[in-house]
């Protein structure tokens, strides 16, 4: 039985730390909706969407009353696109839309698989499906794109990191009025997860079964909290207390994961614990890396720190949930993080410290503007570089940056709401070109020969 | 199946009578109750029965939340699966 502390440490939680359920996802195999022509599929995978997620808001919302718990995010993630239109992927577009218009039907907050896996080679559907990414995320509202280019098993496939390059930037240029927030939309992957609850990076693998409830919590907030009241512990006492925190707000995602697949008539996938940050005071995992003594994120001693977090976080959920999936550690997106836009514009933060943190923790360079004159190429260098780490270190990477049109360093750009705002970050002007035109694959590393 | 009804805020007088009445009314059983005063803070908590509820579980926290704000206290009324999730192996 729970004591009267434990019931008001909950609701401190809850009401004073931000501790909310970040996501429940519906993930959708669209692979039945496959017809003889691009118009048909297209109804067929509206009406999929339609159907099978049409109480998910109703249900998520019931649920957030009767446990007293906020659920932020209702989103649905499906079958790469690119699969389900390869008979005729000069039509992909269409399909696109049709999700777009069921995510609005159905009152959702994004939806996530537009997306391709090349990290092998780029099959010649693949490539014109690619090419659509641009149009798509100007024409739409919700839905989001992934790619994944590379991995530890396979090695990164240049000839698709040159391409995506490309893709960012067109991205960029059709959503010129909105300050390229078309590319707030798109994620570039090496060893993308098929269970990953979380936008934009969120689709649903083909290895998945037909419906499946996914649940990502989050609570930076919590996490600062409980290490202000140790301020003197030394670091394993901190690592013992995240891990610790971690484990009870784990636990919550899991109570409404199962209790939401039920509903949902959906199996139960996973609860993926990682600290989200959001725009707003006490809500930042920069502020938890400062709680742990640095007197600024991006100081030394940050990617140390980081480590340290997206570990404890880690082992703290995997003792709370049954089935722990999703990304699980720490994210650091630089625009949505109210102590990292801070760091940022005061010079403190840059993209090649950002770059040794994505090492440690669980995702990439993420929602970091760059100047909107950086070439393709450039784009390309940097999303091999992280795809490289990922490699090599058997984790995910991934690459969200958005080269804001017109705009240079000294500037800031405004996305509003949860995706917030960012001073633009200077990257590396030396030229990269001759390497990423080389294209071919480089080749898997040999720790990936287990076998 | 139980609730906690947590009622947090500054003390006042009749705050107890207020809310088991109007918990009463909507078949909720009080099963268990403590509070604590902190200075002026008050807080007290509710082990309650909601089987014989006469709306959906959700709604009737809404309307908990409503009475705290005529009250002038924070009520919560949450199914009591979420505290021992988070507080029992």
């Amino acid at each position: 039985m729970f004591n009267q502390f434990d019931v008001l440490e909950t609701i401190d939680m809850i009401e004073r730390e931000h501790l909310d359920i970040r996501t429940i996802t519906m993930g959708i195999s669209l692979l039945p909706c496959i017809a003889g022509s691009a118009e048909k599929t297209a109804k067929n995978v509206y009406d999929t969407v339609c159907k099978k997620a049409e109480n998910i808001v109703e249900v998520a919302d019931r649920l957030a009353g009767e446990y007293g718990i906020p659920i932020v995010n209702k989103r649905v993630s499906v079958t790469p696109v690119s699969l389900i239109c390869a008979p005729f992927p000069e039509k992909a577009v269409l399909i696109g839309r049709a999700l777009d218009r069921a995510a609005n039907e159905l009152g959702i907050d994004f939806l996530g698989g537009y997306s391709a896996l090349v990290h092998k080679g780029t099959a010649d559907y693949e490539k014109i499906f690619l090419d659509s990414i641009p149009e798509l995320l100007a024409s739409t509202t919700r839905v989001c794109s992934s790619v994944n280019i590379g991995s530890s098993k396979s090695g990164i496939n240049m000839d698709a990191v040159k391409q995506m390059g490309e893709i960012v930037k067109r991205t960029a240029e059709l959503t010129a009025a909105q300050d390229g927030l078309g590319c707030a939309k798109l994620v570039v992957f090496a060893n993308a997860v098929e269970d990953n609850p979380f936008m934009a990076g969120a689709f649903h693998g083909v290895g998945e079964s037909g419906t499946v409830i996914n649940v990502g919590v989050s609570g930076p907030g919590v996490v600062k909290h409980a290490l202000e009241n140790i301020p003197d512990a030394n670091l394993n006492e901190a690592a013992e207390m995240i891990k610790r925190t971690a484990f009870k707000i784990t636990r919550a995602g899991q109570l409404i994961a199962k209790e939401a697949a039920k509903r949902l008539n959906a199996e139960f996938g996973i609860v993926d614990l990682s600290l989200a940050p959001t725009p707003v005071m006490g809500d930042s995992v920069a502020h938890i890396l400062e709680e742990l003594g640095l007197e600024c994120v991006g100081g030394h001693g940050t990617t140390a720190a980081l480590a340290m977090l997206n570990d404890a976080v880690k082992k703290g959920g995997v003792m709370a949930s049954s089935h722990v999936g999703g990304l699980s550690g720490a994210f650091i997106p630089v625009s949505e993080d109210i102590g990292m836009i801070h760091a940022a514009g005061k010079g403190l933060l840059n993209i090649d410290k950002l770059e040794a943190m994505t090492a440690v923790c669980s995702v990439g360079l993420d929602m970091i503007a760059i100047p909107g004159k950086t070439p393709a190429t450039t784009i390309s260098a940097i999303i091999a570089d992280e795809a490289a780490i990922g490699m090599i270190n058997n984790k995910t990477t991934a690459v969200r940056v958005i080269p804001v049109p017109g705009k240079d360093v000294g500037d800031s750009v405004e996305f509003g709401g949860l995706l917030g705002r960012a001073p633009i970050m200077p990257v590396n002007t030396t030229d990269s070109s001759r390497f990423i035109l080389r294209g071919g694959r480089i080749p898997a590393p040999i720790h990936s020969n287990k076998n | 199946m139980r609730a906690v009804v947590t009622v947090t805020g500054k003390d006042k007088k009749g705050i107890i009578a207020k809310v088991s009445s109007f918990l009463a009314e909507r078949g909720v059983n009080v099963e268990d109750i403590s509070q604590t005063l902190l200075q002026e803070y008050f807080a007290m908590i509710m082990l309650v029965d909601i089987s014989d509820i006469k709306t959906e579980l959700s709604v009737l926290a809404k309307e908990c939340e409503k009475l705290g704000e005529e009250i002038g206290m924070s009520i919560r009324l949450q199914h009591e699966a979420i505290f021992n999730a988070m507080h029992n192996i």
